[in-house]
């Protein structure tokens, strides 16, 4: 099955040319925005720990390690499409155009973090595994029977490929030729469970086989792979030529949240050699070097500058003016009914509010 | 100047399955999925002849999947269409009870109204029928105890299609629940065309001034037996249909309770946890002092609805609904 689906490659870790395929259009200006963006989500998630670390938000979910994975396929969608995230996937969703602010908001446990922009067709984060896939191929269906060529992409990790809903999610986009594009980031670890405990199946693109779907195999930490891989698999779908897995390989260095300690269940050594060898980011800085594309102070200013937009994110998370205990109530359903009614007129009572 | 409406005599599964035709004649957007809804018009001929008159596109047979049905109904919901998914049977849907727990019922209070789920969740469901296993549950309970979805029962053909053309034009999920033993128990003079029964609205079947009865679903016909046998025992009963059971009729159980001062609550559902504790406390919130007896409750046990052989042990029966009537009146 290796062989079947073997794990393409744009840049190897060294930053050298594996496959030249797409070289005309791997520009200096695709390269340094997938670079701003993967540094970008890189600062963003040190900062999301930092903040859990001080107390000034909730539980994090890191990302890091992931970044190539997540920004190279949420490049490769296009306006109008819909995204379905985890709650690992704020760098994708911040490609798709979240706001900092509201990714922040997000883990400082306000409702207004799992509002999109407006226009953005992205879902809040899925809690329950796997379920989201089912939610994807909903909305791409129903671009279908509108007759848009408009696609969904929905993200899930390698412990996902278990349940139930996974398995429903790729026969319904299968039977109804859905256009969605199910973005696996195999990671290696469902929290602590290695994937040998999670699956037999060598690899998780071979699952495709048996929905009579593309599966595709890619090396998670190569940008440009994830990049040009999905898009071809957008396309694929905009065609109405139907739905694609993609196993995406990758790794987080990190934990599985902040309140999360990896080094009971593996050696964080690991880790550590992984920053050094295949780094997505570290990568991307060879390839520029050897490409000569890359420039010093260029990098400095940009670290300058995506800190400052950061460090303002936070400023604006911070000042947001604090919830009204009424969106508990008011948006359960259009119109309260009188149990909520009542509750709601309760409370405001028991503080001395009216 | 009246204007004359055309009726039809149909059945409660009929009346459910002109109700989806009206909507579907009415609106592009109104789609039928589930397992055998299709060519097969539905293991109860719900939904007969839908797909012959609006295509395959809008009358979709879906794989065998209960999860699958609503995770998908869910994305179709909030991307413009409106799913009236149908459950088999309401025993079959605990497979999808995560997607309703955690997204169907709480997307627009998790997005403060962004995305909404305005679906119909429609399950056929109680005892009665003969049915094999599992398929004679009755729980709504599980749903009306879920915040963000509406819960509404007809318990006769006019009902079922005003309701769930209501249900339909429902910006909110809602849980459509068709007790089986009524989908053609009797037949009823249906209005063609569109009309709306209004959901949190329940109904008086029959004026009393001694004893409330708050019923619903294939229990009506159970009640409306046990009233008629009371007053001929002198006792004049107030019957309510509750119809919706979530948000219940607040009113309607208040005013009538203070009218007469006793109540009787009967469902098929399991005592413990059932919409008779939540009408008791309704009581007890709105009406204590009018009280001149303890509610007594007429409902199934708490244990898995039995085997056929044994249901009719299960489900309450007119003679014990007669029995809490009198005991509420002799207190």
């Amino acid at each position: 099955m290796e062989k079947l689906f073997p794990k393409l490659q744009i840049i190897n870790e060294n930053g050298e040319w594996n496959d030249e395929t797409y070289k005309s259009e791997i520009t200096e200006d695709l390269t340094k925005e997938l670079y701003t963006k993967m540094l970008r989500s890189r600062l963003f998630d040190r900062k999301g720990v930092n903040l859990q670390r001080q107390g000034r938000i909730g539980t994090y979910v890191p990302f890091e390690g992931q970044e190539a994975s997540q920004i190279g396929s949420a490049l490769a969608m296009g306006e109008g499409d819909w995204m379905f995230p985890t709650y690992r996937d704020h760098a994708a969703t911040m490609t798709f155009g979240h706001s900092l602010k509201t990714l922040f908001l997000y883990w400082k446990g306000r409702q207004e973090g799992c509002i999109p922009p407006e226009g953005k067709n992205i879902f809040p984060p899925a809690v329950p595994i796997a379920s989201q896939l089912l939610h994807a191929t909903g909305a791409a269906w129903a671009e279908k029977l509108k007759g848009t060529d408009r696609a969904s992409i929905v993200y899930f990790g390698d412990g996902a490929t278990s349940e139930g809903d996974f398995h429903e999610g790729l026969n319904f986009a299968s039977v109804f030729n859905a256009p969605v594009v199910f973005f696996n980031q195999n990671n290696g670890f469902a929290i602590s469970v290695p994937i040998e405990k999670q699956m037999k199946s060598k690899t998780i693109a071979q699952k495709a086989v048996a929905y009579e779907m593309e599966g595709v195999r890619l090396d998670g930490n190569d940008v440009f792979a994830v990049y040009f891989h999905t898009r071809t698999a957008v396309e694929r779908a905009r065609k109405g030529e139907g739905p694609t897995l993609i196993e995406s390989v990758t790794w987080r260095y990190g934990a599985h949240t902040t309140a999360d300690d990896p080094s009971k269940y593996r050696d964080q050594n690991e880790s550590a050699t992984r920053r050094e060898k295949t780094d997505p980011i570290l990568r991307l800085e060879r390839f520029m070097k050897n490409e000569n594309m890359w420039d010093e102070k260029w990098a400095e200013e940009l670290q300058e500058s995506l800190t400052a937009e950061i460090e303002a994110a936070v400023k604006e998370m911070e000042e947001a003016p604090a919830p009204h205990y009424n969106d508990v109530f008011d948006h359960v359903f259009a119109e309260n009914p009188w149990p909520i009614e009542s509750q709601k007129e309760a409370y405001t009572h028991s503080r001395g509010d009216r | 100047m009246t204007t004359a409406v055309d009726t039809k005599k149909l059945t409660m599964v009929q009346a459910v399955t002109d109700g989806m035709r009206v909507m579907m004649k009415e609106h592009e957007n109104v789609i039928v999925l589930g397992e055998d809804v299709g060519q097969n018009g539905g293991v109860f001929r719900a939904t007969d002849g839908l797909v012959a008159e609006f295509g395959e596109k809008r009358v979709i047979d879906t794989p065998l999947a209960e999860s699958g049905i609503i995770g998908t109904s869910i994305g179709l919901a909030m991307n413009g269409f409106k799913p009236i998914a149908e459950m088999q049977f309401l025993g079959f849907i605990y497979p999808a009870f995560n997607q309703i727990m955690t997204h169907a019922s709480r997307i627009r209070a998790r997005t403060l109204g962004h995305f909404t789920v305005p679906m119909v969740i429609r399950a056929p469901f109680g005892a009665g029928v003969r049915a094999p296993e599992i398929h004679s549950d009755s729980v709504e309970a599980l749903f009306t105890g879920m915040p963000g979805m509406k819960v509404v029962v007809p318990s006769n053909p006019y009902d079922a299609k005003g309701m769930l053309i209501s249900a339909i034009e429902d910006p909110d999920p809602v849980l459509f629940l068709e007790p089986m033993r009524c989908y053609r128990s009797t037949k009823m003079d249906v209005p063609e065309g569109k009309y709306n029964v209004p959901l949190g609205k329940a109904a008086r079947l029959q004026e009393g001034s001694d004893v409330s009865i708050f019923a619903y679903g294939a229990m009506i016909d159970v009640v409306t037996k046990a009233a008629k046998a009371a007053e001929e025992k002198g006792i004049k009963c107030d019957v309510i249909d509750l119809r919706t059971l979530y948000p219940l009729d607040k009113d309607m159980i208040a005013e009538s309770v203070q009218k007469t001062g006793r109540a009787v609550i009967v469902h098929e559902a399991p005592g413990t946890g059932g919409l008779g504790e939540t009408i008791m406390s309704l009581i007890n919130d709105t009406s204590f002092l009018y009280m001149k007896a303890p509610v007594e409750r007429v409902t199934g046990f708490d244990t898995p609805v039995p085997m056929f052989a044994l249901e009719d042990h299960y489900l309450p029966s007119a003679d014990r609904v007669v029995q809490a009537i009198e005991k509420v009146t002799q207190f």
